[in-house]
């Protein structure tokens, strides 16, 4: 039952994949990002890691793709469906296929102990956070002030030339 | 989270509140003066507070380790993604010192922008936190984040010009900087499936039991190795990861160039030394040869194209390239052995490197300073215009030429004592090869480093107005001057605390 819904699944992500490197309209490659990104929930959820699939659906579902389409539109509008039209698709065509090689080769040859499916407690997640992971923790909010202010300079630096 | 947890990871928290102060110290006050100062006053306590950790090490090699940090019988919850060691410290200490130069040098270029004096200093005292943070790392998650920590505030520094080079240095800056994340981060994921730990001792113990080296069967160490590589090859702007070098070096503030050079190269070197010398030592061998051949790329094509430049800035991009080409060698050589057998610990290896890096911080620092204040005046950056330096600015060109012998590794300057330490290294380390590439490189170099040199002091001057200095550039310059000639003239002290900080490194073999 789980092999059934992983493939289709991992059909969806590609398709979504494909998607986005495919069209030339950067508006449908934002959407088919969407695609590709609420099917990872999907198989997150099939390894019973629901918090993360709750999570990729609220960051990567709703506000990341909602921020690109916002991004798209309040750039210059008439240019948009021409500008994912690149010429240098060969090279990068082979170059993923080669990396796609590699990696899957490393997954397929190396062993490794995988562990079984298991929900993690939120609790335990919670607790984790606070304590050993509380520096990470701690340094990316940091990161964020510095992204909120980095982006509010940028933005200004745009009003003075106009 | 006790006080004690506090105290240890208080050097960065202390230099990330300095910059929230200068911020909002922005706001309140009318003379924008007082900000470079406050944030010079404010690194004061910083750097007190590594004095103070490095006092309470006493005999432990860890300050999380000490009976202190292990007191009430548990473990601080700091412990598994901070290790504060000397070899920490030294760099804690060496960007420290390149910050506070570099706020130094950039108070002029910054007077004459009209807002958001506040943010630049904050921003570069952000980045700092992340590189004194990156130095302690000891867990791939930590590191990971402090390295976007160091990253992103120097994206925003270089668009901080309204020029449309600028906004391009940052624009490229932001892309490439999130693309090496991402391989590094790959990297990182099949290293933690491989090893299901991201603490750097914890994968070293795994690594040892992996037999024959990077081999085939465990191909997923191999990638993920190599991923990190790559990523770390963006941050220390080693070939053939260079493409952006050049395009930021040109576009971007100088000053903020002249940070970027040094203080974030410094930090990239730390991790890439603590990741690879603690984490991956049981494969030694393997990614030993790895840097050796990235070391001999980036020397040979950095010196090549810089040769070709006509634009200052973009020469020491090239340069830029080049220097790391030369620590890669020290790098490269601290591990003794063939590929898939045991590696040996040759300690003079990262010793030089330490060494290396305070020599070029120093050197660079220096020139970068006197490019600041010659480009403000004469508004260019072509070699030609520095056309008779000598009169116009007779303090500047002589600095400058003192920087640039250094750069070239003229004895008795402290970058050639870094290239002879790093180049015995190489030969102790079994990799004679890459000492001669280096050596035959060191010579290239000298071509353009000299051109510069003779254009200041042969060539007639198209003008005869003089380039002023203000005093805040006279301090900051006269500091890493002095700097560097005491590297050169006595290399001592720093040589033995390199070898200290070094010898508290835990390497696992």
């Amino acid at each position: 039952m789980s092999w059934v819904l992983f493939i289709l699944l991992a059909v969806v992500t590609l398709v979504g994949g494909v998607g986005v490197v495919a069209t030339r309209n950067v508006v449908h490659a934002a959407l088919s990002l969407l695609v590709s990104l609420l099917a990872v929930a999907g198989i997150y959820l099939i390894l019973f890691a629901e918090f993360l699939a709750l999570v990729q659906v609220l960051i990567y579902g709703g506000a990341i793709i909602i921020v690109l389409l916002f991004a798209i539109m309040l750039t210059r509008s008439s240019e948009y469906p021409r500008i994912s039209d690149n010429r240098q698709w060969p090279i990068g065509l082979v170059a993923a296929v080669g990396l796609l090689a590699v990696l899957a080769a490393s997954f397929w040859i190396s062993q490794h102990q995988s562990a079984g499916p298991e929900s993690p407690a939120l609790g335990n997640l919670a607790n984790s956070l606070f304590t050993r992971w509380a520096i990470p923790f701690e340094v990316a909010s940091l990161v964020l002030l510095v992204a909120l202010i980095g982006a509010i300079i940028i933005a200004r630096t745009g009003e003075d030339e106009g | 989270m006790s006080l004690y947890d506090i105290y240890v990871i208080s050097p960065p928290l202390a230099i990330a509140m300095v910059g929230i102060l200068v911020i909002l110290l922005d706001l309140v006050v009318q003379r924008k003066r007082a900000l470079p100062a406050f944030a010079l006053v404010g690194l004061i306590v910083p750097t007190l507070l590594l004095v103070a950790q490095f006092q309470d090490l006493g005999n432990t090699r860890d300050l999380l380790e000490s009976p202190a940090a292990m007191g009430n019988g548990k473990a601080s919850v700091l412990l598994g993604s901070l290790v504060v060691d000397r070899f920490a410290l030294f760099f804690g200490f060496l960007v420290l010192a390149a910050t506070a130069l570099v706020i130094l040098a950039s108070v002029d270029y910054v007077e004459r922008l009209e807002r958001r004096q506040g943010e630049y200093y904050g921003l570069v005292l952000f980045s700092a936190t992340g590189m004194v943070l990156l130095a302690s790392a000891s867990e791939l998650v930590t590191i990971y984040i402090s390295l976007e920590l160091t990253t992103l505030p120097i994206v925003a520094l270089a668009a901080f010009h309204t020029s449309s080079k600028s906004s391009e240095a940052g624009m490229k800056f932001l892309i490439i900087g999130a693309i090496s994340s991402a391989v590094m981060l790959y990297g990182m994921a099949l290293v933690f499936g491989f090893t299901q730990t991201t603490d750097l001792t914890g994968i070293a113990s795994k690594v040892a039991e992996t037999t024959g080296g990077l081999s085939f069967e465990n191909l997923a160490l191999l990638t993920g190795v190599v991923l990190i590589v790559a990523g770390f090859g963006f941050k220390i702007s080693s070939a053939p990861f260079q493409m952006w070098v050049p395009d930021i070096y040109e576009g971007a503030p100088t000053p903020v160039v002249a940070f970027l050079s040094v203080a974030s190269k410094a930090a990239a070197f730390a991790v890439l030394i603590r990741v690879f010398y603690t984490g991956f030592f049981g494969v030694g061998a393997d990614w030993g040869v790895l840097m050796a051949i990235l070391a001999a790329v980036s020397m040979t094509v950095g010196n090549l194209v810089a040769m070709s430049q006509s634009n200052i800035r973009r020469l020491f991009g090239y340069s830029a390239i080049a220097h790391a080409g030369y620590i890669l060698v020290g790098v490269a050589a601290g591990v003794e052995g063939s590929s898939g057998g045991t590696a040996a610990f040759v300690s003079v290896g990262p010793n030089s490197v330490l060494f290396y890096l305070g020599a070029y911080t120093a050197a660079n620092l220096t020139a970068f300073f006197a490019i600041v204040v010659i480009g403000s005046r004469t508004g260019s950056d072509q070699i030609d215009d520095y056309a008779g330096m000598v009169q116009r600015a007779p303090v500047l060109a002589i600095v400058l030429t003192l920087a640039l012998i250094a750069l070239v590794g003229v004895p008795p300057t402290s970058i050639f004592i870094a290239k002879l330490y790093v180049f015995t290294a190489a030969v102790k380390g079994g990799l004679a090869w890459l000492a001669i590439v280096g050596v035959i490189n060191s010579v290239v170099s000298a071509y353009y480093y000299l051109r510069i040199i003779r254009v200041m002091f042969l060539q007639p001057p198209p003008s005869d107005e003089r380039i002023p200095m203000s005093p805040s550039s006279w301090v900051a310059i006269a500091a890493s001057g002095a700097a560097m000639v005491w590297m050169g003239v006595a290399p001592g002290f720093v040589l033995r605390a390199a070898e200290i900080a070094v010898a508290t490194l835990a390497v696992q073999t």
